[in-house]
């Protein structure tokens, strides 16, 4: 039973991995996750602005303070060593590196073209095998065109693509209104994968305090249908590799995903509430089905339910909206 | 001699660079304003820095100075090489150590910031009556007097201890020396190796206490030995000065700076001659130069090393021609002939006269004076005007310089107006606030000048005295050659005003010589600037042809992403018209520096930094200055005209930066002052106020609770009141079911609010359709500073609502009087609100004893003071002994009031058939637990009064003067954490032991907040302070568990912003229960690291994460059955990393090492965890009757 794939250009010895998660910052778990059988581990995102923020209120903490009053003339030990920039982040790439011997997917999000690069670069020196581009940002300036938008990702893949030499995925969320044409041009400036798709922390309303409050639900299956829906349609449109994130719960789920088009298969809500062997029954299960209904690899299903592929495209594209107003009973 | 390196540092960082190479132990206690010596030690050895023999000294810091003593001794007795920082009351706390060091012959070099001991008055500033007070130790007193010295002569004094065994402390002028920033040049590990042999360092060894060859010290002696035994050390005295002066000219050697044990500076046959030592002797040294250059036959004789004094060095050191000696001593000792070193060169004289060795053909006369008490200035002027007292037929034994004494008469008179610094002296002066980066820059400028030039550079910095809005001042100078210039700028060629509104306040333009550069940030440009001035400073800036430039840094700084940081723009100004260095170099130095600074945090920091550097030159412009002055304003009063008349007097004086001026007749004899003085202090510093909107008010009253500065209050009334309101005065009616027709309002104080905030954060009233809008919201100052000042006049005018009718709960007891307001805390501060409370609930009853600390400062650091009066003149009584002893102080308190009260019960007693049986039984036996209880018996003491008044007898005399302690008095013992967990604790103990009513409150920041952030034991698992840099690895102390375990003890843990009615039912339970009571209250700190207005936020974080569980304890349940022990928190319901990665104190461990961060905050959830079960579990087993037999 051959599992493997190529993802980003990186050969995997399955399709399987953990999704860009909070899960990797324990180096324990991170053993957990490669013990599980993971084909590589998905950092999560470093967050420029929220480094530079976080850098800029550590600053103003301790020198807004300071050389104010005679008796104390600071109240922190010295910040000389403390390392305000993306240090921790590169560290653990650097740790992950050392203790596992499975690809390492870094991931970012910049907020400034020149923290983009930089940190990029940085990424890579800290020996990071590929990089995912988290580039999406709430567009919410009533004077700002989809298309500038755009353009601004573009930008931002281009730059990166120039300024590093290991492989970039961009993490595209579901909100572009010509998502294949998008895709197309990003494919164009040679980016090398395309994750689908984002989730984001959803705002809730606390009713008794008029508050605004953060929620974090994890996913489910339902999500699926969504990429499903995608994959299939980018499948074989684009030379980047595809990789699916969010919705992949089961079995029967990662096998949808993988027919449909992906080239590996994320999953982070599954592993957060089954543990991360939670992964290694998944990959066994797919392999048990792939032998019950006698496929020989994984390269043979990768794609085949995909619009180019599969017997009723038109299912995609439109009908499937109408087939299930159709068949809804009262 | 290998190429000077050269450095600018302090004078702190200068003794402990030495003295950190060259010892193994350092045993500490933080005091000003030595504490940076002990840090810097505790941060290197943090970095792995490694002492002269290749190894990282060991650096602790203990719980009290005496404590610091005692490790000391100890270490030195194992054979480690050891040495300690200290200052003032904490050098007096090592006197009995300093004793047995001496005694037991060891070595060892100690480094003292020489500062003032404690008297009428607490100073932080520099003098040597801490010093003068170890003349009988033992020790060995040797005198630096700059940056360079302080660095050489701690080099010095441990050499020539290991040489002659004789214990050294090495002292330098505390601020004027220890934060004085210099260039000089380092001592490098070779030079110090140099300098000391192994062999030096194997003796002290080898006198080690080992039980590999056992010896016996600290034996107890009597009469047939002791006297004998003590002689017995004499050769080792004898023979230290010539130890010290074989060590200076080995020094010279290997430095060429060639000191001797009194260094002589002045015309060989100089008739009048100064003596004295520290930083002084580097101005008089400077002075006698130029009095030279105008013929004058002086010198000055700088005594390096006063014990042991050393007779015929110093006979020597005078020229033969000297005919009178004028001894200036910077220290006071009432009573005695004279002050010590006048004594001692008056016994030096006769004894070198006796021994034959005197050199004057006639004995000089000598004369002794006092200057510079707590860095009193101390300038070319004064000693100037001390040699020509010394040129009199009959000068004055006995004199002060540096102040008007019109008492005593003892003052010497000098020339206001002299400046005798040269022209190719550089001399700037900076206004600053504390929080906008001035201070940082300068001394960025300093290290600029002086390590990339040829130039001299020294920097000395005043700060305020208030700790919110605080103004700090610069006094820069770059010069061709070393500055020894010990005293601050009086004429500057560079004047910088930082902040536009200064200009109101002070006369910045004071410091400017003719033809100076003025340049100032103002949001008008070069256009409007000149109409808006204050007239005198038109009138200046003409006069003195002064060159102005205006920048509006605020606005460069937010358009280049700087916020409201301002010091790189400044800086850049500076340089830039200033002509100290070629612009464009100045500008590479600059950013070559930001680099340096910030190039760890982040590329974008450094390129805002460098956008603003840019950005400035763009904005900078020279104003046109016309040739009359044209501005209608003119600078307001300093206080109101209805000010008292001590106010007026005095305390506007100093609130003008010119207390100087002030005369001895001034001054209260005894440190008595008045209370009620901040309120005529107008600060006016906030950029923003609350604006209250009573139709959405919900008449909480939480506002006024949390405001640390009692600046937004409420007030009831009849409506009757509102008929003479100012027109924008605001009321709502007031929602109470029992009192009904009143009206409400929500009164903020403009002009004292420092706009933290807090109020508007715990507002809990939203605009239902809009909530973003609540029952308070910021607004600009400025537009509602007028209106707002009348409306807070006017609400004080109103009369305050009956007391009686109030109920104690946080609404009822907001309406109470606060009788402390206005205090100098910082903005947001997490103390004053309990302060307040404890005021506004007990302050006409109470006597505050007040541990040396934060509390003491903003309680009682002069200009202008927080606790007040009500209408009726009462008020809390407060004094401040020392950090050590409070409790002790506080229970005095106890035991004279009680004393007093009963013998006013028992002559009431006795006069009772003469005043009345009934109105003398009422009076012993009125219930006082209540405000109507209380209010009751005043009334009673009035019929008594009225009644002893008619008496003739002594009884009823006594009476008179004792009644007032027949209304129940409320004694509270406040302090911080240093002083209830560590320096403290010995006696707090024993007060909770003695079970005597008073109130402890304990303000717990969990750091030593006012000396800047040092660990204490209340310091929590995982936090960095300093000395606790990588996470502080253990929990901290329980204090209330300790006070708990007596049963007798009322113990109540509170946080207001998490449960502010719990914080008011502790505090009436504790001052209704009658024995010991001790609330320990949260109290939220900028040492915590984060923007104080999330205070109470984080505090309801830290209380529902079980990182501070709220509980009283009260020994009054267990009589009723019930446990004592109550839980007022429920189980931790959020993850203690919530409330940790809040605050840099915890942050920046993580941000140091990660790993060891999880580690520590594991730890803390099963800290947090099992102390919380552990109460749960008390609260049961403190409720079994342990009267009853369990079968």
């Amino acid at each position: 039973m051959d599992l493997s794939t190529t993802y980003l250009g990186l050969k995997l010895a399955h399709p399987f991995m953990p999704g860009a998660s909070p899960l990797v910052d324990d180096l324990g778990m991170v053993k957990r996750l490669e013990d599980a059988g993971a084909s590589a581990i998905v950092m999560h995102s470093v967050f420029e602005e929220q480094i530079l923020r976080e850098g800029l209120s550590t600053l103003e903490a301790i020198e807004g303070t300071a050389e104010s009053y005679a008796e104390a003339l600071s109240y922190f030990p010295k910040a000389d060593e403390f390392r305000l920039g993306p240090d921790q982040y590169l560290e653990q790439i650097r740790k992950i590196k050392e203790s596992v011997s499975i690809p390492v997917i870094a991931s970012l999000n910049g907020s400034t073209p020149a923290g983009w690069i930089e940190y990029a670069k940085q990424i890579e020196q800290a020996g990071a095998d590929a990089l995912e581009l988290n580039v999406y940002i709430l567009a919410t300036n009533p004077w700002e065109t989809g298309e500038t938008i755009e353009q601004r990702v573009l930008d931002i893949a281009r730059a990166v693509k120039r300024a590093v030499k290991i492989p970039v995925a961009v993490k595209l969320s579901v909100f572009y209104s010509s998502l294949a044409n998008f895709a197309k041009r990003l494919d164009e400036i040679g980016v090398d994968g395309l994750v689908l798709f984002n989730r984001f922390y959803q705002p809730d309303i606390d009713i008794e305090n008029l508050e605004v409050v953060p929620t974090l639900h994890l996913s489910d299956s339902s999500e699926l249908l969504l990429r499903l829906r995608w994959l299939a349609i980018l499948h074989g449109n684009v030379k980047a590799s595809l990789a699916v994130s969010g919705g992949v719960h089961t079995v029967t789920d990662a096998i949808k995903a993988l027919m449909t088009g992906a080239q590996a298969v994320q999953m982070v809500s599954a592993l957060l509430r089954n543990g991360p062997e939670y992964l290694k029954s998944i990959r066994e299960g797919v392999v048990a089905w792939m032998q019950e209904h006698e496929y020989e690899s994984v390269v043979q299903m990768i794609g085949s339910m995909s619009l180019q592929k599969c017997a009723d495209p038109a299912a995609f594209e439109r009908a499937n909206y109408m087939r299930v107003l159709q068949s809804y009973r009262i | 001699m290998a190429d000077r390196v050269m450095i600018t540092v302090d004078g702190n960082e200068a003794a402990a660079s030495v003295a950190y190479r060259l010892n193994e132990v350092i045993a500490i206690y933080p005091i000003t304003p030595s504490s940076p010596m002990g840090e810097l030690s505790d941060e290197w050895a943090v970095k792995g820095k490694k002492n002269l023999w290749g190894t990282v000294p060991q650096v602790t810091e203990m719980q009290s100075e005496g404590g610091a003593a005692g490790a000391v001794h100890g270490a030195l007795q194992a054979g480690a090489l050891t040495t300690t920082f200290t200052a003032s009351q904490g050098l007096l706390l090592m006197i009995p150590n300093m004793y047995k060091i001496a005694g037991e012959l060891t070595s060892m070099c100690m480094h003292v910031t020489a500062r003032t001991v404690a008297t009428h008055a607490l100073s932080i500033f520099g003098d040597h009556s801490d010093v003068m007070a170890c003349r009988q130790t033992g020790f060995a007193l040797l005198a630096s007097g700059s940056v360079q010295e302080a660095h050489d002569f701690a080099c010095i004094g441990q050499v020539a201890s290991l040489r002659s065994r004789v214990p050294f402390l090495h002292f330098f002028d505390g601020f004027r020396t220890s934060h004085e920033v210099s260039k000089i040049s380092y001592l490098s590990d070779e030079e110090l190796r140099q300098m000391l042999p192994d062999e030096l360092v194997a003796a002290h060894r080898a006198r080690a206490l080992n039980p590999e060859k056992p010896v016996l010290r600290g034996t107890a002696q009597n009469p047939d030995a002791f006297f004998q035994a003590r002689e017995a050390c004499n050769p080792y005295y004898f023979a230290c000065p010539e130890h010290v002066q074989a060590v200076m000219d080995q020094f010279a050697q290997v430095t060429g700076r060639a000191y001797k044990l009194f260094d002589y500076v002045g015309d060989p046959e100089a008739e009048r001659v100064v003596v004295l030592m520290g930083s002084g002797a580097e101005t008089a040294h400077e002075t006698v130069e130029w009095l030279l250059s105008k013929g004058e036959k002086v010198g000055v004789v700088k005594v390096r090393l006063y014990r042991p004094f050393d007779v015929k060095s110093f006979i020597e050191a005078l020229p033969a021609s000297t005919k009178a000696i004028a001894v200036l001593d910077r220290t006071k000792e009432p009573g005695a002939v004279g002050e010590p070193l006048y004594l001692d060169v008056i016994a030096a004289l006769d004894e070198a006269e006796a021994m034959g060795i005197s050199q004057f053909a006639q004995q000089p006369k000598v004369i002794g004076g006092r200057y510079g008490l707590s860095s009193k200035e101390f300038t070319p002027s004064m000693i100037k005007s001390v040699f020509d007292e010394l040129a009199k037929e009959k000068p004055k034994r006995h004199f002060t310089v540096g102040i008007m004494d019109d008492v005593t008469h003892l003052s010497l008179a000098y020339d206001q107006e002299l400046d005798i610094e040269p022209d190719d002296v550089q001399r700037s002066v900076f206004f600053g606030l504390g929080s906008d980066g001035t201070v940082g820059a300068n001394k960025n400028t300093i290290k600029i000048i002086g390590e990339e030039t040829e130039n001299w550079a020294q920097g000395y910095f005043v700060y305020d005295s208030k700790k919110a809005g605080a103004i700090t001042i610069s006094h820069l100078r770059f010069g061709p050659r070393p500055i020894r210039s010990a005293y601050l700028v009086k004429r500057a060629q560079f004047v910088g005003c930082h902040q536009y509104n200064f200009l109101e306040k002070y006369d910045v333009l004071e410091y400017a010589a003719p033809g100076a550069v003025f340049l100032l940030n103002s949001p008008l440009g070069p256009d409007k600037v000149w109409d808006d001035l204050p007239r005198e400073v038109q009138e200046q800036i003409i006069e003195k042809k002064i060159k102005f430039y205006v920048i509006d840094a605020y606005d460069v700084a937010a358009k280049t992403g700087m916020g409201r940081r301002i010091n790189t723009i400044m800086q850049t100004c500076f340089f830039a018209i200033s002509g100290v260095l070629p612009r464009e170099e100045a500008i590479a130095q600059i950013k070559k520096a930001i680099e340096k600074t910030y190039g760890k945090k982040g590329p974008e920091v450094v390129k805002k930094n460098f956008e603003a550097v840019d950005q400035t030159l763009a904005n900078l412009y020279e104003v046109q200055v016309p040739a009359q002055a044209t501005s209608q304003k003119r600078r307001p009063p300093i206080v109101p005209d209805e000010a008292p008349d001590f106010v007026q007097r005095v305390t506007a004086v100093m609130l003008a930066n010119k207390g100087d001026l002030l005369p001895v007749s001034a001054f209260p004899v005894d440190g008595t002052w008045p209370t009620g003085t901040a309120k005529w202090e107008k600060r006016a510093i906030a950029l923003q106020i609350p604006v209250w909107d009573p139709k959405i008010c919900i008449q909480c009253n939480k506002c006024a609770l949390v405001c640390p500065h009692a600046a937004i209050r409420p007030k009831i009334y009849d409506p009757a009141f509102l008929e003479k309101a100012p027109s924008t005065f605001k009321s709502a009616d007031f929602r109470s079911p029992d009192l009904k027709g009143l009206k409400y309002t929500i009164q903020v104080a403009p002009e004292d609010c420092t706009g933290c905030e807090v109020c508007v954060a715990v507002c809990p009233a939203k605009d239902k359709s809009n909530p973003k809008h609540k029952a308070l919201d910021m607004a600009p100052m400025p537009p509602l500073r007028e209106a707002e000042r009348e409306n807070f006049k006017f609400f004080l005018d109103l009369p305050e609502f009956d007391r009686t009718k109030l109920e104690i709960s946080v609404k009822g007891t907001q309406f109470f009087e606060p009788l402390f307001e206005f205090s100098g805390a910082c903005a947001g501060c997490g103390e004053t609100p309990y302060v307040k409370l404890l005021t506004q609930m007990f302050g006409d009853r109470a006597l505050i004893a007040n541990a040396t600390g934060c509390s003491s400062i903003y309680g009682g650091n002069l200009p202008t003071t927080p606790y007040t009066i009500n209408r009726d003149g009462r008020g809390p009584a407060w004094n401040n002994s020392l950090f050590e002893d409070n409790a002790e102080f506080g229970f005095g308190f106890r035991l004279a009031i009680d004393k007093q009260k009963e013998f006013a019960e028992e002559l009431l007693k006795k006069l009772a058939s003469q005043i009345g049986e009934q109105l003398a039984d009422e009076i012993l036996k009125a219930d006082q637990s209540s405000e109507a209880g209380i209010q009751a018996q005043r009334e009673r003491l009035k019929v008594l009064r009225a009644k002893l008044s008619q008496l003739d007898s002594s009884d009823a005399q006594r009476l008179a003067l004792l009644a007032d302690y027949l209304v129940k008095k409320s004694v509270w013992i406040v302090g911080g954490d240093g002083w209830a967990y560590d320096i403290g604790y010995g006696g707090l103990d024993h007060v909770f032991a003695l079970n005597r009513d008073v109130n402890i409150l304990v303000l717990d920041t969990e750091v030593y907040s006012n000396t800047g952030g040092q660990q204490s034991k209340a310091t929590p698992l995982g936090a960095a302070a300093k000395f606790a840099m990588g996470g502080r690895p253990l929990p901290k102390k329980d204090l209330a568990l300790m006070a708990m375990s007596y049963g007798h003890v009322y113990v109540a843990k509170v946080a207001f912003g998490a449960r502010d009615n719990q914080t008011v039912l502790a505090f009436k339970e504790a001052e209704s229960y009658p024995g010991t009571s001790v609330i320990i209250a949260y109290c939220h700190c900028i040492a915590h690291g984060y923007d104080l207005v999330h205070g109470p936020e984080q505090q309801k974080l830290a209380v529902e994460s079980g990182y501070w569980p709220l509980f009283r304890f009260d020994p009054r349940r267990a009589l009723a059955g019930e446990s004592p022990l109550k839980l007022d928190s429920p189980a931790p319901k959020f993850d203690v990393g919530e409330f940790m990665r809040n605050e840099t104190r915890f942050r920046m461990v993580e941000q140091l090492n990660p790993e060891r961060f999880k580690q520590l905050l594991e730890a803390a959830r099963h800290e947090v965890n099992t102390r919380y079960h552990l109460y749960e579990e008390l609260t049961k087993a403190f409720a079994i009757d342990g009267t009853k037999k369990e079968n």
